[in-house]
């Protein structure tokens, strides 16, 4: 990409220079949603740190909580207990007017490009948009700071003029994008943001991600299903089912030796493109069934139900959140540093 | 079965120059140019090539669900032996269900939220079929117990909302497959599902293709789900079919830029952290096609030459690719050789 801006922030008239980067906490999360059927636990106690500057993967089956996890973790959910820590910061602690002056550096960008853009206002008006709500500058240093930020994503300047109707998917994803920059945030959470994407095209915009981190030190949360996607981006993966974490290590370590029966079946059910002769030699680990209700989850393990390795323990115990290896945790009973237990090893 | 030159099974399917557009007030848009293919009885056939491409068009237009006020077919739709593109509504209906039928992406939109899943499962049976209630809701049970879903003798009187996606999804299967048909267009049957419960999927679908001899045509823009359940891709671009060949061929070595260019772009074959490749710009909009080849735009190989008119050129190994250098490329594959 030849078009950049200089190095130090799209806005140049900012309110002076933003704090170092800081990383992300989520210290025993829970997140509970009261419906007619009963309490939804959609995050149920979930602990990690994500340093500053790095991508942590979060990677889950539809229901597993991740977007819960991270809409709360870009400060659009309450913690129903535990709590978010940004930096020094406790999110739940801090008052109102703090907590919104903290949260242009904590953005969200969303899974449907389309819907994340009013379709009424033109391209500038949306990426100045941010700093209209932040009250930041006048109108032309506005609009010039969402030229920058246009340009910054690979887009023509002309696209301003257009509304978004008239973009591609991966277009209006790089809007999106040149949006939240104009902020100039210290934290993105990614959510599904290239599952809307035709694969021809989520390789720029997943190099644009990986480009903006070293240019601005952006700290990222990559929540995905796709596990091709979050395995080439994430510098550390957290595996979630049904609200919890079932492992959590550095990316490599969790894809090439997982320790958790789920871990490997998720792998395992990932379609290869691969001829028949290579692909024989991987073996598919079955689950049976789908993720339960988060309604009523399962007793001991949550999951205990599809695990093919599971045993009577399993639905008697919680399984502890241990680190089995260094620096990779796991929460199974029967997984070791050597791996998964018994028929799935 | 029928032979014909050269002693070959006649295909199930001969799709031959189909052209499919639609009318509007401003005139009317041509959506495929000249697609050609042929399914052969029992056989797996991938459909790739990103959203744009004519791929649920097609489909549709073999269902003949396209709107008849606004599109036209041209072309022929040999089926067995019938032409489906100029058969009467009346003919095609009692065909659709019976000897070729769908399985589409979303199960929720697809059956109707006021029956339960019984009453559409035996409603396709008795429209085909001279049986009694009583016999077809036996039918439906085994439909549904084939398409492994618990206790079918109580979810045959369930609503579609009180089934999961995946159960969903296997009932949609159980519905396409009731009538035994010949033929199964399954237009990205499992893009809406988790990957354990794709894998589940399309374990199901491969499983009763090889026990019931039912073929099948997989849309998908997914080159791994091909992988693992077809034998041929056909790879489409812009409304034409730029390559086709069998699957691990492809997979080895693509004869079309496209192609390789689709493959390539799959994060999980590119080293971890390092710079994706992907295919740049967009397909080209339907009204503003280029007269010779349509990825020229966008390919990295296109030289002098290349805006002229490209046929599908046929290569050995029952292959073919719609790019006059494929001879001089050696396009990279999902795997090194």
């Amino acid at each position: 990409m030849n078009a950049r801006v200089s190095s130090h922030s799209p806005t140049d008239n900012a309110t002076g220079p933003r704090g170092a980067n800081a990383g992300v906490r989520a210290e025993d999360l829970t997140i509970h949603f009261a419906t007619k059927a009963g309490t939804v636990k959609a995050v149920d106690g979930v602990s990690f740190e994500i340093e500053p500057g790095e991508t942590f993967g979060i990677i889950g089956e539809s229901g597993s909580g991740k977007t819960t996890l991270g809409r709360a973790l870009a400060g659009l959910l309450k913690a129903s207990g535990g709590d978010i820590h940004y930096g020094e910061h406790t999110l739940g602690k801090l008052p109102r007017a703090e907590r919104q002056r903290l949260r242009r550096d904590y953005q969200i960008i969303f899974q449907d490009p389309h819907a994340a853009l009013n379709p009424r206002m033109t391209i500038l008006q949306s990426v100045m948009e941010p700093l209209e709500i932040l009250k930041e500058g006048d109108k032309s240093s506005r609009q010039r700071a969402a030229r920058e930020a246009l340009e910054r994503v690979g887009l023509a300047p002309e696209i301003g003029r257009r509304y978004p109707h008239e973009l591609s998917g991966g277009q209006k994803q790089r809007v999106n994008i040149a949006r939240t920059l104009t902020v100039r945030p210290k934290f993105i959470v990614c959510d599904e943001v290239v599952a809307a994407l035709d694969v021809s095209i989520r390789g720029a915009v997943l190099n644009l991600f990986a480009e903006l981190q070293e240019e601005f030190g952006i700290t990222y949360a990559f929540i995905t299903h796709d596990i091709s996607v979050v395995s080439h981006v994430s510098d550390r993966i957290g595996v979630l089912y049904l609200g919890r974490l079932m492992e959590m290590g550095p990316t490599g370590a969790v894809t090439d030796a997982p320790l958790h029966p789920y871990t490997q079946a998720l792998l395992s059910a990932e379609p290869l493109p691969l001829p028949g002769d290579q692909r024989d030699q991987r073996r598919r680990i079955r689950l049976e069934g789908e993720i339960p209700s988060p309604l009523a989850p399962p007793s001991g393990c949550r999951c205990r139900t599809r695990c093919p390795a599971a045993q009577t323990r399993c639905a008697e115990q919680i399984p502890e959140w241990r680190e089995a290896r260094p620096g990779h945790w796991v929460a199974c009973h029967f997984a070791d540093a050597d791996g998964p237990p018994g028929p799935v090893r | 079965m029928a032979q014909h030159n050269g002693g070959q099974p006649a295909p199930l399917l001969a799709v031959e120059n189909l052209n499919i557009s639609f009318t509007h007030p401003g005139g009317e848009t041509a959506i495929t140019r000249d697609v050609s293919f042929t399914v052969a009885p029992g056989e797996r056939v991938g459909v790739v090539g990103e959203s744009g491409c004519g791929k649920s068009v097609t489909g549709l237009a073999l269902m003949g669900l396209l709107p008849k006020r606004t599109a036209r077919v041209r072309g022929q739709i040999r089926f067995q032996d019938r032409d489906l593109a100029s058969l009467p509504a009346r003919e095609m209906r009692r065909l659709r269900g019976r000897e070729i039928s769908m399985i589409f992406q979303e199960p929720m939109s697809a059956l109707d939220p006021v029956f339960t899943v019984g009453e559409q499962l035996t409603e396709t049976l008795r429209a085909h079929e001279k049986i009694s209630r009583k016999e077809a809701r036996q039918r439906a049970i085994a439909a549904l117990e084939e398409v492994g879903i618990p206790s079918p003798h109580t979810r045959i009187d369930e609503y579609p909302y009180q089934f999961s996606g995946g159960m969903r999804q296997r009932v949609m299967i159980a519905m396409a497959l009731i009538c035994r048909p010949k033929l199964v267009i399954a237009d990205e049957p499992t893009t809406a599902l988790d990957v354990t419960v794709q894998a589940q999927i399309t374990d199901l679908l491969c499983e009763i293709s090889e026990t019931t001899g039912t073929a099948l045509l997989f849309i998908t823009h997914d080159l791994g789900v091909v992988a693992e359940t077809c034998s041929r891709l056909l790879t489409m671009y812009a409304g034409q079919v730029v390559e086709s060949a069998p699957v691990d061929d492809v997979l080895r070595r693509p004869r079309h830029p496209y192609s390789s260019g689709l493959l390539r772009s799959l994060p999980g074959l590119s080293e971890r952290g390092s710079r994706l490749p992907s295919i740049p710009g967009r397909v080209p909009a339907p009204d503003r096609m280029p007269a010779g080849c349509r990825f020229q735009a966008r390919c990295p190989h296109a030289i002098d030459g290349c805006e002229q008119p490209q046929p599908l050129l046929e290569i050995h190994g029952a292959r073919l690719a719609r790019c006059w250098r494929t001879d001089q490329l050696q396009l990279p594959g999902a795997v090194n050789e």
